[in-house]
């Protein structure tokens, strides 16, 4: 017995150790909530969210427009995301000789690496005056437009990644299999890897936006961080993040309750999206089929890099 | 000056406001004092507003009569500083409602004025008060109406819980009427005019001494803010800078408030941006 | 899979029709220039960066600490606090995550538990950097009374890093081929003495790798330092001083406008600082699973 243990000792410490996160996340549960909550209760969990006027000064606390806020610079995000991400995904994968591969992906992964505020930064010096000198598009510059494109880009890493691997993930004998039956390389994808990683492009989606709604500092420095609804896209919006960000600094009582309420939204916003991309990935048949890859796939380093949730598999 | 604002004023967020005000002191302790105090003379504690807070170090730093010890924590807990004993100089940058003035003696140290700019190449000038009211209530959304360009007016302000927003909200916008919620908002009061400056249709507000060449500052009511007029108070969009002390401050606290008031204490705030109290 | 072997004009001409072909050719035009564009955006951003930030980049720029709120002198105090800060994080954050990394892949099968804490990751993960930003501020700096100082900031940005600390550490550790194990068992090793001894030194590279990633995502962070460890320009002398890491320092000296060059300057090592940390971390990977081949 004495022998064994201090193989239980480091057993023990090992164990708590693995409950650290889980501590953590219940650590920040509770504060968040313990500092929002009462605002929350006082105002009512439907005024705050449905309430359509920001004026703490006057003791008014609606997030409507920066719920909305979040969801249009997420949803444009996608659009100019998705299909751009899907498209270097698809490259990537299935058009690039293994040599090429090597240098263009790690490329890509070192998009997710630039810090924020270089986005934010040069969104600021180069989209916004190009969108408000555009005779086309005009307005003041920073707009849901401006947000949305610099988000954009902060999401094609995630979506690169977790798309790579979920095609990837489809067996070979699907490719062949198509490829025998005379389809082009083409029609293959479109027709039979794209359906089968679908899960794993959904879990790819969601995860970019959940990287999409999270993202602070970028957003504080284009988006213009009026609390109104937006008209058009040319027109400024604040984000739920932004919001905490830009009033932290004065704020005090109530308003400061109202932030860390506002942070209560967000992270339950985060928290569901999670659980979707987590039931996304799990529908993942070709988990099942394929081994899961090595270490080198792109998205953990991505994941590192940006703290994006987790990559596209589990161990088994 | 501004660029310290999130460290020092993120402390008015915290419910317990001693503890944190104790915080801050360790964290500014070190670039305030100056010389060594004397056998027997202790600290002078300054405590309260995040907007005095810059020029109260650079005081400090300058005073040779002993150690000054500045605390922030946003006006009313200076106020409440003050009228605990806690601070020798509770620090206000607003008005004292009239239950809060009780009992206090209020020093204005110095006056903050807080200019309109818009672009350098905007041809308007001047604004009356009821103009510019009228265009950060939105209800005024184009150039033309004011005499300028035909283009729509970009109004930039202040967030919610900044000073500077506080005041123009008082004395431009008074009780009845709110800044419009489709105005461009910023933190920072250097960004903002950084945003003045690049966009030719847009207006906003900044403390004195962030007016530089890039912009060009309205006259409100035909009155320009210079330092003469925001120290006579010719100029109405300013605020005073007030030390607040429970009756006549004594010893080396009244020695500190002489210092501020002195010439040479006048003169440093004058280099800081901000109009001194007596015009010399 | 080869994907070289499906795309060559060897598929297309084994396509029945002419369309398809059309289409195939017009796909890959697309695709290819998607992902062009991609990297052009990247190769924008760093030559954007550092055409301008470059030339502001001296011995001086990086020996002296900020003056005037940084709008003259240098960024050496910036630097130190993100050294500082970055140093408290992974201290803390590599411990606790390689531990929970040897539990889940060594001392644990599928279980409930086990779910149960991946599950607890994968949320932490999720979480926006804000939130970490409140939570730091709210527990460490007030709560604790840490203040706003280096160990605040560290310890926000260890909960932060943490996760993928985790995963990328159970990942390396499950990696190295089971025989390890068994021949080190064999040989009288009791379990830890197996891991220690033997697991642990081959997936190093592959957790190092982790870790330098790690210390990539703390330089880069802006939301979650600026309300934990605080924007005081001065060199901190102490884990309880206020620091302003380079992020921070960058993001003010735009927000306010401060100076462009400096801005420029502190961007270019911010970015350089993260291409270093990136090759770096590749450079370990590719050993790491090169050495397992």
């Amino acid at each position: 017995m004495n022998i064994r243990l201090p193989e239980r000792v480091v057993e023990r410490l090992l164990l708590a150790s693995a409950t650290s996160a889980l501590a953590i996340l219940a650590l920040i549960t509770v504060f968040i909530f313990r500092e929002g909550l009462p605002v929350l209760l006082d105002k009512g969990l439907f005024s705050f969210i449905g309430g359509m006027r920001w004026a703490p000064s006057s003791g008014e606390y609606g997030l409507l427009p920066m719920i909305v806020g979040s969801a249009l610079v997420t949803l444009g995000a996608l659009v100019l995301g998705l299909p751009l991400g899907l498209a270097c995904a698809i490259t990537l994968a299935e058009m690039t000789p293994s040599r090429v591969r090597m240098v263009l992906k790690p490329t890509i992964e070192l998009l997710a690496g630039v810090p924020s505020v270089v986005y934010g930064f040069i969104g600021m010096e180069v989209l916004v005056p190009l969108i408000r000198e555009s005779p086309v598009l005009g307005g003041p510059g920073y707009s849901v437009l401006a947000a949305s494109v610099i988000l954009a880009i902060m999401v094609l890493p995630t979506i690169v990644a977790v798309s790579i691997d979920a095609i990837e993930a489809v067996p070979r004998g699907f490719r062949d299999g198509s490829l025998a039956l005379g389809a082009t390389q083409w029609q293959t994808i479109t027709g039979v890897v794209l359906p089968a990683a679908r899960s794993g492009i959904v879990a790819a989606v969601i995860l970019g936006i959940g990287r999409a709604v999270g993202e602070t500092m970028a957003v504080i420095m284009v988006a213009g961080n009026s609390v109104r609804l937006p008209h058009s896209l040319l027109d400024p919006v604040r984000t739920l993040t932004a919001n905490i960000a830009l009033e932290m600094g004065y704020a005090s009582g109530p308003h400061a309750q109202a932030l860390f309420a506002t942070g209560i939204v967000l992270f339950v916003i985060s928290l569901c999206l999670n659980e979707l991309a987590g039931r996304a990935r799990r529908r993942l048949p070709a988990r099942v089929l394929s081994p899961p890859p090595a270490l080198t796939t792109a998205q953990a380093r991505v994941e590192l890099m940006r703290g994006t949730p987790d990559g596209a598999r589990e161990l088994a | 000056m501004e660029t310290e604002r999130p460290l020092h004023a993120i402390v008015r967020n915290a419910r317990h406001g001693l503890l944190c005000m104790l915080l801050c002191s360790v964290e500014t302790a070190g670039c305030t004092s100056s010389a060594s105090n004397p056998v027997g003379v202790r600290d002078v504690i300054l405590a309260g507003s995040t907007s005095i807070q810059p020029f109260a170090e650079r005081w400090a730093e300058v005073y040779r009569g002993g150690r000054v010890t500045v605390q922030a924590g946003g006006s009313t807990a200076g106020i409440k500083a003050a009228h605990d004993g806690t601070a020798d100089f509770g620090m206000s940058s607003r008005l004292l409602r009239a239950a809060e003035s009780d009992g206090l003696l209020q020093t204005i140290v110095a006056r903050d004025g807080i200019a309109l700019i818009v672009h350098a190449s905007n041809p308007v000038h001047a604004l009356t008060l009821a103009q510019l009211r009228a265009v950060y209530a939105g209800e005024i959304a184009n150039w033309r109406a004011l005499g300028g360009a035909d283009a729509p007016i970009t109004v930039i302000t202040r967030e919610e819980g900044s000073g500077t927003r506080e005041t123009f909200q008082e004395i431009v916008m008074g009780t009845t009427s709110v800044i419009d919620a489709g105005a461009l908002v910023t933190a920072y009061s250097g960004g903002l005019r950084k945003m003045v400056a690049e966009d030719r249709n847009a207006i906003g507000y900044v403390t004195f001494s962030q007016l530089n060449a890039e912009v060009h500052a309205l006259a409100l009511d035909g009155v320009l803010p210079t330092e003469a007029t925001i120290a006579n108070g010719v100029y109405r969009l300013q605020r005073p800078f007030l030390f607040l002390s429970k009756g006549s401050p004594t010893g080396s606290a009244a020695e500190f408030l002489r210092f501020v008031l002195s010439a040479d204490g006048q003169a440093i705030a004058r280099a800081e941006g901000l109009a001194p109290v007596t015009v010399q | 899979m080869n994907p070289s072997s499906m795309g060559g004009p060897a598929d297309q001409a084994t396509a029945p029709r002419l369309a398809p072909r059309v289409v195939q050719r017009a796909a890959r035009m697309a695709m290819w220039s998607a992902t062009a564009l991609t990297v052009g955006v990247l190769v924008f951003v760093i030559v954007f960066v550092m055409r301008r930030g470059l030339g502001a980049i001296s011995w001086e720029f990086l020996r002296e600490s900020p003056r005037r709120s940084g709008a003259e002198g240098g960024i050496f105090s910036t630097i130190v606090s993100t050294l500082y800060v970055t140093a408290a994080a992974i201290m803390v954050a590599t411990p606790l995550g390689l531990g929970a990394a040897i539990y889940l892949a060594e001392y644990t099968v599928d279980s409930r538990f086990s779910r149960l804490i991946r599950r607890g990751t994968d949320g932490l993960a999720g979480i926006p950097s804000i939130i970490f930003g409140l939570f730091g501020f709210a527990f460490f700096v007030t709560a604790l009374g840490l203040g706003w100082s280096i160990l605040s900031g560290g310890l926000t940005l260890a909960a932060m890093i943490l996760p993928t600390v985790i995963r990328t550490s159970e990942e390396a550790l499950r990696t190295v081929p089971r025989e390890y194990r068994h021949v080190a068992r064999s040989l009288g090793a009791t379990k830890w003495d197996a891991i220690r001894s033997v697991v642990l030194p081959v997936a190093a590279p592959g957790i190092m790798t982790g870790i330098v990633l790690g210390v990539g995502r703390a330089v880069s962070e802006t939301a979650a330092v600026i309300f934990t460890a605080g924007v005081a320009l001065r060199v901190p002398t102490s884990v309880f001083d206020s620091a302003r890491t380079m992020s921070v320092h960058f993001y003010t000296l735009t927000m306010e406008g401060i100076s462009d060059s400096q801005a420029y300057g502190t961007a270019a090592v911010l970015l350089v600082t993260i291409l270093v940390i990136n090759v770096a971390a590749y450079t370990l990977m590719h050993r790491f699973t090169r050495s397992l081949r």
